[in-house]
């Protein structure tokens, strides 16, 4: 996994409530493997018309938002499907970074498996920001996970958190995998336990 | 807070999964039962590039639902990409050992479906799944969520997750369910309530005197939609209900076990006077049957109900919000309900595919004639076994229904089973999101019944009000 310190680029604005992982990535593309191309499904259906055209409305199709890598949105972004390939094809198109009041559950974990970085906001503050990405079209933000501050399209700086362990892990790249099988004692040690308290939840095969 | 020493039923599962505390509120949780389907493709390379193996492949099973066909001419897909991740899972679970339930075989069916449907969920346990409809299994007391493929991949390798402990919300349904009113109408109205966004971070308990009287179908209708009022996990406690409908299924304990096991179950349910950081009650006696209106399950309404308008809206963004659903949806603010017109009923899904519900649809279709393409999709080979020796495939065909082979389906639209372009539909399914059930599909959620009133009317029907067939 790729680490995530301090990312410096051009933000837009996602003003819809509710945006769901089928419209980030439709269905029908969870067949296909990421690779070269996969950018193309992101918000595919909103973004191009029945012949493939773009949609000029849809924000990431305006010039100064396309090399947008943050994305500032309004509230339960991400909701819906666990599909982790809503990150992925997030990520193909370069965002690293989503600022919103609140998250889908499994996308908010999701994104940490896959060193991007979900900030949770006050509803007011993301209103404010979304408000001025618009008012400042290609405007920057800077994401400085290390210091636990973002700095928003006007200059003014806003700290926010993030849990202590997924930080850690954002700025190693850290393979959980790995991390989980350094506590093998701890695993056998359970499944023991377990064995002896509670035997009906063996499998026979 | 409560007083020391009173838990929750979530609390107890928890702490009785607990490998390793810490860092942090962080705790290293055993997984007990994990169920996988053909999307964790990724997964599974994962694993293998890893040079990785199953820590536990009897705690899985394996099954395809999602990429196959439900025509009944065939469940392999002549489309060679989707064919291909039913392949993927075929070569790659025997050769970790894993149990796989094939194209062929009885018990094969959607996952949420054949978890209880074997007894492989069982109450107390913790149960992932790549897929965010696996609160489903929380209707029997099991702690069970969706996970993302990484997630999926370290179970597969660890048999653990790393968990926060999310916050706690009890929903207490009290009052009586009035006549035509279906587990799929609570869920919908419970929604409406908290919102898509309500249960985020938390875990749901379904308690109070209503969710005791449902059925086992009926409590996983409930479960089922907990991610679509953004919780991740819901369940209710177990009772006696929960033991009569998991005794003698395959999976569950037997003879000295299931003594143990019961003992155990029985000390699960939350303590009197446990807290909850939220608590919500909903009157069912105020319920009626429900439809969803717009692009997100908590756009639903009584039937009785009309089209809103956005202008009633709280906010600019709420507004805006409406107005992109409703011409998404095709519908004009205070129109009726009950005078949309369909083209098209998917009566299935892991929401209401299960004997309950093919027996709610089928007394609504005695006698009557589905005046649109009507489809009937079993949840399960073994319950279209039971459907087929009660004679309810008879009522359904009689009644120009189209009655198909287990699996996602429609519901999911990545299998070949889509509505067309611009089509409406009426949908036992869970989520009414743009293009989810195809590309320009307009999706109303509903229960079983009001599904298959929907289909003999051609229109959003409330479901009391059809005469005598």
């Amino acid at each position: 996994m790729e680490p995530f310190r301090r990312l410096e680029a051009v933000a837009a604005p996602i003003d819809l409530p509710n945006v769901d992982t089928d419209r980030i990535i439709p269905a029908r593309f969870l067949r296909k493997a990421p690779g070269p191309g996969y950018e193309r499904y992101c918000f595919h259906d909103v973004r191009y018309d029945g012949e493939g055209r773009e949609r000029p409305e849809f924000i990431l199709n305006q010039a100064p938002y396309r090399p947008a890598r943050i994305l500032v949105t309004a509230e339960n972004f991400a909701c819906g499907s666990s599909r982790e390939a809503a990150v992925w094809a997030l990520m193909a198109n370069g965002i690293r970074c989503v600022i919103g009041p609140s998250f889908g559950d499994i996308f908010f974990e999701n994104s940490f498996k896959n060193g991007a970085l979900p900030i949770v906001v006050d509803g007011a503050l993301a209103a404010r920001l979304r408000a001025a990405l618009h008012a400042a079209p290609g405007a920057s933000m800077t994401v400085d996970l290390e210091a636990l501050v973002f700095t928003g399209p006007d200059g003014a700086t806003h700290p926010f958190q993030v849990d202590a362990f997924r930080r850690e892990c954002l700025l190693r790249g850290q393979d959980e995998i790995a991390l989980t099988l350094s506590h093998e004692d701890d695993i056998r040690a359970f499944e023991a336990r377990q064995a002896q308290e509670m035997p009906w939840l063996e499998v026979k095969t | 807070m409560s007083a020391p020493g009173l838990r929750t039923l979530f609390q107890k599962i928890w702490d009785r999964h607990v490998v390793r505390s810490g860092p942090g509120d962080w705790s290293l949780l055993y997984i007990d039962r994990h169920l996988l389907h053909e999307g964790a493709t990724s997964a599974w390379n994962r694993l293998a590039k890893g040079g990785r193996r199953f820590r536990r492949p009897e705690r899985s099973i394996a099954t395809p639902d999602h990429y196959t066909s439900t025509d009944p001419a065939g469940a392999l897909s002549p489309e060679p990409e989707i064919r291909a991740m039913v392949d993927k899972l075929m070569a790659s679970a025997p050769g970790q050992h894993v149990t796989l339930f094939r194209v062929g075989d009885a018990r094969r069916g959607i996952v949420h479906v054949i978890g209880p449907e074997q007894g492989f969920t069982q109450p107390g346990i913790t149960l992932v799944c790549g897929d965010s409809h696996t609160a489903t299994h929380g209707a029997l007391g099991a702690l069970s969520f969706g996970i993302g493929s990484s997630e999926v991949e370290h179970v597969m390798a660890t048999q653990c997750l790393w968990q926060r402990r999310p916050k706690a919300m009890r929903v207490r349904v009290t009052g009586t369910r009035p006549f035509g009113v279906a587990a799929k109408d609570v869920i919908l109205g419970i929604i409406a309530r908290i919102g898509a966004g309500g249960g985020t971070g938390h875990a749901i308990e379904y308690a109070g005197p209503v969710i005791a009287g449902m059925t086992m179908d009926e409590r996983m209708t409930v479960a089922n939609m907990s991610i679509e009022a953004g919780a991740r996990s819901g369940f209710m406690a177990p009772d006696d209900t929960t033991y009569a409908y998991l005794e003698g299924r395959p999976y569950a304990p037997k003879g000295d076990l299931w003594a143990k096991a019961l003992a155990y179950w029985k000390t699960l349910p939350s303590d009197q006077g446990a807290a909850f950081d939220r608590d919500v009650e909903i009157d069912a006696s105020e319920l009626l049957p429900t439809v969803t209106w717009g692009t997100s399950p908590e756009t639903a309404l009584p039937i009785t109900a009309r089209v809103p308008d956005p202008s009633s809206a709280a906010d600019a963004g709420r507004r805006a919000g409406m107005e992109r659903m409703l011409g998404y949806m095709g519908l004009t603010p205070g129109t009726p309900l009950a005078e949309i017109r369909v083209d098209r009923v998917f009566i299935g899904s892991c929401t209401n595919s299960r004997l309950d519900d093919l027996r709610a649809a089928a007394a609504v279709a005695r006698g009557r004639r589905a005046v649109v393409p009507a489809w009937v999709v079993p949840g399960s080979g073994l319950i279209k076994q039971a459907a087929e020796a009660e004679g309810l495939d008879r009522i359904f065909r009689d009644a120009g229904f189209e009655w198909r082979e287990p699996g996602c389906s429609m519901c999911v639209g990545i299998n070949g089973d889509t509505a067309k372009p611009g089509e409406r539909t009426a949908s036992t399914s869970n989520r009414n999101f743009e293009g989810r059930q195809g590309q320009g599909v307009r999706t109303h959620l509903l229960s079983p019944a009001m599904a298959a009133a929907a289909a003999v009317t051609g229109k959003l029907t409330d479901v009391r009000a059809l005469g005598p067939a």
